[in-house]
């Protein structure tokens, strides 16, 4: 599903700049579930921005989904983006006008689906995630569980291939954070790809892959054993 | 292309962002306003330029003669020219062809009677022409023809007031005047739209007037108006021409300006188009300044929108939106704002300046108002102003990179 080799990407800080990838190789199979962590500074987030081509690498090469990215201009990337990827971020990064089912149903505009027919197929996502009866709150109205379960709802609707998570529960409490992590897991469960940043070792202990960063490679790469299965199946 | 899911997206955006849909839409709202308010008084200004105008014909030469001021010839500096009857037929001679009306103008003042109303007036021996050329409008009866004129009848022709003064008010039709003693009959009653002194004019044929006062064939001056398929530039040549024929049949020295003096509505025409062009260059100027400088203002708050909504920009590529999708949002989002506050400001504007006519008015600014013409390309130009305003916010918010908009704040 995803395939980076030798992969290269510096900031420019001034007159210097700031080497923070330095030609690193990953693999992400169809149906993983992975956890990238790091320390600030380790270049997890830049990985993450341009596995979501969020952002461009220097050197390298990238495939997703079989694809090579090279050359991608900005309305290429928005129409892989919107095929291919689904992000939930730390922020939750939901439109404040827009209420629940709209947040939900966006990347369906993007895709031209007809109004009608997306705002039924939000409201699916949304009965998903355990918010039906919130469709028509505004994010201020929604606790912040409830705003990361609709980024979540919003991320899935647009079917892509990958999931995409830069510290999901990094805005929230404990409690909340194991509930969202539990529909995470669910939609692996599902068959869903997902790749997650966190710093959290209780968090990415639910995952099945744990890769570590530090300075800009990969330090280490290792399968979680589930030792609690309950995690998995429940 | 008509997009019903776009335009949900924009009323959307703009109705959940009330304060800054005000705050654009105020800028350009206020700058037509004003651009509509200069535009109606300079309009205004322009009318009662142009009324001041009014009144006489603005094809008319008046030819007037006084003291030669040079010796000519061997005569004497200081000779008094007199025209008579001779010079109007000199001229019909001589420019007949050019010449749409003509006239000659011989007054007298006299006291004139009636019953137990006394009056002063001034009454004018003319050709029926005068009706014409004074630009006269036939109230009452009618005015004296060619016919009068052969005949010396003893008819006159009184202004709106002199009736007023006399009669009051009854009908002065049919009437007969005393004027130094000799009765007159008044066959009609005219009025002028060059305002009040000229409707205190008694006009008699000219052959009346010249008989009743020791039967002269003096006139005091000639006015014509020349033909009015005649261009400006011709009218003046045809001026300096009947000033030189003129001086010529007078034996007047030709660089002599006081003999034979011409006075020619065309040379004034010249020096009225002049201030007016200035007047429409400097209406224009304000008009577009103003117009500029609320183009600039909604650039300006439209750079801030786009700062402000950054990281929703940011969200939408995330989720897959084009670049070409983020700038046709937020202009069409700009041109709706300033098209529907542009119009409103332009009704206000045509609004107030209705409201103020009557004052305005009071201060000589007549009719202040704007066409429609005006309103229409005033509204082109928003439409392409907010266009432009947006555009260039637009396609920076478009370029910059999702996760730095993400970043935002």
């Amino acid at each position: 599903m995803i395939r980076i080799k030798k992969l290269h990407k510096s900031y420019p800080m001034g007159k210097s700049s700031l080497h923070v990838l330095k030609g690193l190789d990953l693999e992400v199979k169809e149906g993983e579930f992975i956890a990238i962590m790091g320390s600030s500074g380790s270049g997890k987030s830049t990985l993450l921005n341009i596995i979501g081509l969020l952002d461009t690498h220097d050197e390298g090469e990238y495939y997703l989904n079989g694809e090579l990215i090279e050359n991608l201009n900005e309305k290429k990337a928005a129409i892989l983006r919107n095929k291919f990827l689904g992000f939930i971020f730390q922020s939750f990064n939901l439109i404040t006008y827009k209420n629940a089912l709209e947040n939900v149903a966006l990347p369906l505009y993007y895709q031209g689906m007809k109004r009608v027919e997306r705002n039924k197929k939000a409201l699916q996502y949304l009965e998903k995630v355990g918010l039906k009866d919130w469709a028509h709150h505004l994010p201020n109205e929604l606790s912040g569980g409830q705003k990361q379960r609709v980024a979540v709802a919003r991320a899935l609707v647009g079917n892509p291939k990958v999931i995409l998570a830069d510290e999901p529960t990094g805005a929230l409490d404990s409690e909340t954070s194991a509930g969202v992590m539990k529909l995470l897991r669910e939609i692996n469960d599902e068959g869903m790809t997902l790749v997650v940043i966190t710093h959290e070792e209780e968090i990415a202990e639910m995952s099945d892959r744990i890769i570590r960063l530090k300075d800009g490679i990969i330090v280490s790469d290792e399968k979680v054993l589930h030792s609690d299965k309950a995690i998995t199946t429940k | 292309m008509f997009d019903l899911d776009r335009w949900r997206e924009i009323f959307q955006a703009i109705s959940k962002n009330k304060l800054r849909t005000v705050l654009t839409g105020f800028t350009i709202a206020f700058a037509i306003l004003l651009f509509t308010l200069l535009f109606g008084i300079g309009n205004g200004l322009k009318n009662s330029f142009a009324e001041m105008f009014a009144g006489d014909a603005n094809n008319a030469i008046y030819v007037r003669s006084w003291k030669t001021t040079k010796p000519y010839k061997g005569l004497q500096v200081g000779r008094r020219i007199q025209f008579k009857n001779d010079d109007y037929k000199f001229i019909v001679d001589e420019f007949g062809d050019d010449i749409q009306y003509l006239t000659s103008l011989y007054t007298k003042f006299v006291k004139a009677i009636y019953k137990n109303e006394t009056s002063n007036y001034q009454l004018r021996g003319s050709h029926p022409d005068i009706q014409f050329l004074e630009e006269l409008v036939v109230e009452k009866g009618r005015f004296f023809s060619e016919f009068d004129l052969k005949k010396k009848a003893k008819v006159i022709v009184i202004g709106r007031l002199v009736e007023k003064d006399l009669f009051g008010r009854r009908s002065a039709l049919n009437k007969y005047i005393s004027l130094d003693g000799f009765n007159y009959k008044v066959i009609g009653v005219f009025s002028d739209p060059g305002g009040d002194n000229d409707e205190r004019y008694i006009y008699t044929p000219l052959s009346t007037l010249q008989g009743m006062y020791g039967n002269t064939d003096y006139i005091n001056n000639l006015r014509l108006t020349f033909r009015p398929t005649m261009s400006n530039s011709e009218a003046i040549a045809f001026g300096k021409k009947i000033k030189k024929k003129f001086q010529e049949k007078h034996q007047v020295a030709p660089r002599d300006q006081s003999g034979i003096i011409i006075q020619n509505m065309a040379e004034a025409n010249q020096a009225v188009g002049a201030v007016m062009f200035g007047l429409t260059v400097g209406i224009l100027i304000i008009g577009l300044g103003t117009l500029i400088a609320g183009i600039i203002g909604v650039s300006n708050i439209m750079v801030f929108v786009v700062k402000e909504r950054t990281k929703e920009l940011g969200i939408r590529k995330a989720l897959g939106a084009t670049p070409k999708s983020i700038v046709g949002m937020i202009i069409q989002e700009t041109i709706l704002i300033t098209a529907i506050a542009g119009y409103s400001g332009l009704l206000a504007g045509t609004a107030i300046l209705r409201f103020i006519k009557p004052t305005l008015e009071e201060y000589k600014i007549i009719d202040p108002s704007v066409s429609d013409v005006l309103v229409i390309g005033a509204t082109i130009t928003l439409i392409l102003s907010g266009l432009l305003a947006g555009y260039l916010p637009a396609k920076r918010a478009a370029r910059i990179k999702p996760i730095e908009a993400l970043n935002a704040g």
